[in-house]
């Protein structure tokens, strides 16, 4: 191993242990704005008092210093490699894996990562297969995308997949979101994004609604189909009356995006993977020379 | 909607019969942190626990905490979890050991309603989520059992002005999730119509 990639592998770990402790933090403006719109629409006195507090919550936030919630999550980052990107994805995840460890230990954060049948603690918020990254691979480019999505179990307890049948169309897809939702109530702390993942296999849709629930709040998606899906799965959800933490009102999702892939002719799987209220993200972009540039946007 | 402030333990019960599902709360006192692994302990493997309940405010939580150098523990982040999960032990928890209110996020599903009316017990619904501000209003974690169970211990939290709490299900009968579910479920069959 090269002494420069030495230094890369450094500057993703040191990357991975900012975006954790950051995303937990400072929440994204575009959240910030949406959780005050909610607040200045929601007509219900639970549901105002519930925003109120949200509101209040991330100032308090701010102020102290503080993580925004105390479920640290399960660590998952997306990640676009360039194909020039001068070191490798193994490396990458090592570097992912120490910074959230890293993190953990020196903030020091709760540490939420068991073994998934003895139930014991497996580590500083790692262990077997964690944290989980996504991968993307861009070719002709020579950078690093990291995006670190700390994801609260309130929130992915509320995961729901349907293998919906051709013969159930649009009209199932919008039936089973609906359902799913409503069906959720309070649990997930609500007033959050509803990630949805359309076609592919069943393991791929719900990846895709991963992927969904990362997006800044309010982006639609490129194809003009499935951004109308959107917008129309969004108004919906926000009449079922389920509101703020599920104590009744107008406000029931900030936003509803959904990410497709094309799919088998007999196929029509649907996944929901729903994101709090506190929708915590946190991203960097890294060069081939280690040089690290924060974003708070994307 | 009216507002209450109480204090935990409680000493006369007949102050839980006045709060009514949407009411707002405030709490003073005593408050005991407890969750899925603190009472698996309790009711699957038998153990008592090391601290008196009775009268008692449980809140679902695992806190994230600093530990001192003399043993005790700061907090860090204090919020709350998910109460559906441990919907079962509210029967036992108010029968056999006195606790008067729980407090968690997300609400019980309607099988703790009957219990809950029977034994004059509580629903208390916090902003799931909001630890910042909840951790502020944690004023010392005064005792901790079953460390071993770390974060899932049985915590004992000195708090002031602990809120601002929604009764989510009171001693009465009504459920405020229940309320909500019964009119979206209605409100989905016109949904449906119109797709």
């Amino acid at each position: 191993m090269s002494a420069v990639e030495v230094d890369l592998q450094g500057a993703v770990e040191d990357a991975a242990a900012h975006l954790y402790v950051w995303a937990l933090k400072d929440i994204p403006q575009d959240l910030r704005d949406a959780l005050a719109a909610a607040r200045d629409r929601e007509t219900s006195v639970p549901g105002q008092r519930v925003l109120n507090t949200i509101v209040k919550n991330v100032a308090i936030a701010d102020e102290q210093n503080n993580l925004v919630c105390q479920d640290t999550g399960i660590a998952v980052y997306t990640c676009r490699v360039g194909e020039h990107f001068p070191l490798h994805p193994a490396r990458i995840y090592a570097a992912l894996k120490h910074g959230t460890e890293r993190a953990t230990v020196e903030h020091p954060l709760r540490s939420n990562a068991v073994h998934t049948i003895t139930r014991e603690n497996t580590g500083p918020n790692t262990g077997h297969r964690l944290p989980i990254v996504h991968w993307e691979f861009i070719p002709d480019w020579d950078g690093l995308d990291v995006k670190c999505v700390p994801k609260g179990s309130g929130s992915e307890n509320m995961s729901f997949l349907k293998m919906c049948v051709p013969a159930d169309g649009v009209k199932g897809i919008k039936q089973f979101v609906l359902e799913s939702i409503v069906g959720a109530g309070g649990k997930p702390c609500p007033p959050g994004i509803v990630g949805v993942g359309i076609g592919g296999s069943a393991d791929y849709a719900m990846y895709l609604a991963k992927e969904a629930i990362a997006r800044p709040i309010g982006t639609r998606n490129s194809d003009p189909v499935v951004a109308q899906l959107e917008d129309e799965l969004f108004e919906l959800l926000n009449e079922t009356g389920i509101g703020p933490m599920g104590l009744g009102g107008d406000v029931t999702v900030l936003q509803c995006h959904i990410e497709h892939a094309d799919t088998h002719m007999t196929l029509n799987p649907v996944a929901v993977n729903y994101q709090c209220w506190a929708a915590r993200r946190a991203s960097a972009h890294v060069s081939p020379d280690g040089e690290v540039e924060y974003d708070r946007e994307a | 909607m009216a507002q209450h402030e109480v204090t935990f333990p409680i000493t006369d019960e007949r102050e839980l019969l006045k709060l009514r599902a949407g009411d707002e709360v405030v709490v003073q006192g005593h408050i005991i942190g407890i969750r899925d692994r603190t009472q698996i302990r309790i009711f699957d493997q038998g153990v008592e626990p090391p601290m008196d309940l009775r009268g008692s405010f449980l809140l679902h939580t695992a806190p994230g905490v600093r530990k001192r150098e003399d043993g005790g523990y700061d907090p860090v982040c204090i919020g709350t979890t998910t109460s559906a999960r441990m919907v079962r032990f509210t029967e036992p928890l108010g029968a056999q050991y006195g606790v008067r209110a729980i407090c968690g996020k997300g609400g019980f599903p309607d099988e703790a309603i009957e219990p809950m009316r029977k034994l004059g017990m509580v629903y208390f619904a916090i902003v799931g989520g909001a630890a910042a501000l909840e951790t502020t209003q944690i004023e010392e974690i005064e005792e901790v059992a079953w460390e071993e169970l770390m974060p899932e211990c049985l915590w004992k939290f000195r708090v002031k002005d602990f809120g601002p709490l929604t009764v989510g299900i009171d001693a009465h009968g009504n459920s405020l999730y229940h309320d909500v579910q019964s009119a979206a479920q209605e409100k989905l069959k016109e949904l449906y119509a119109r797709l």
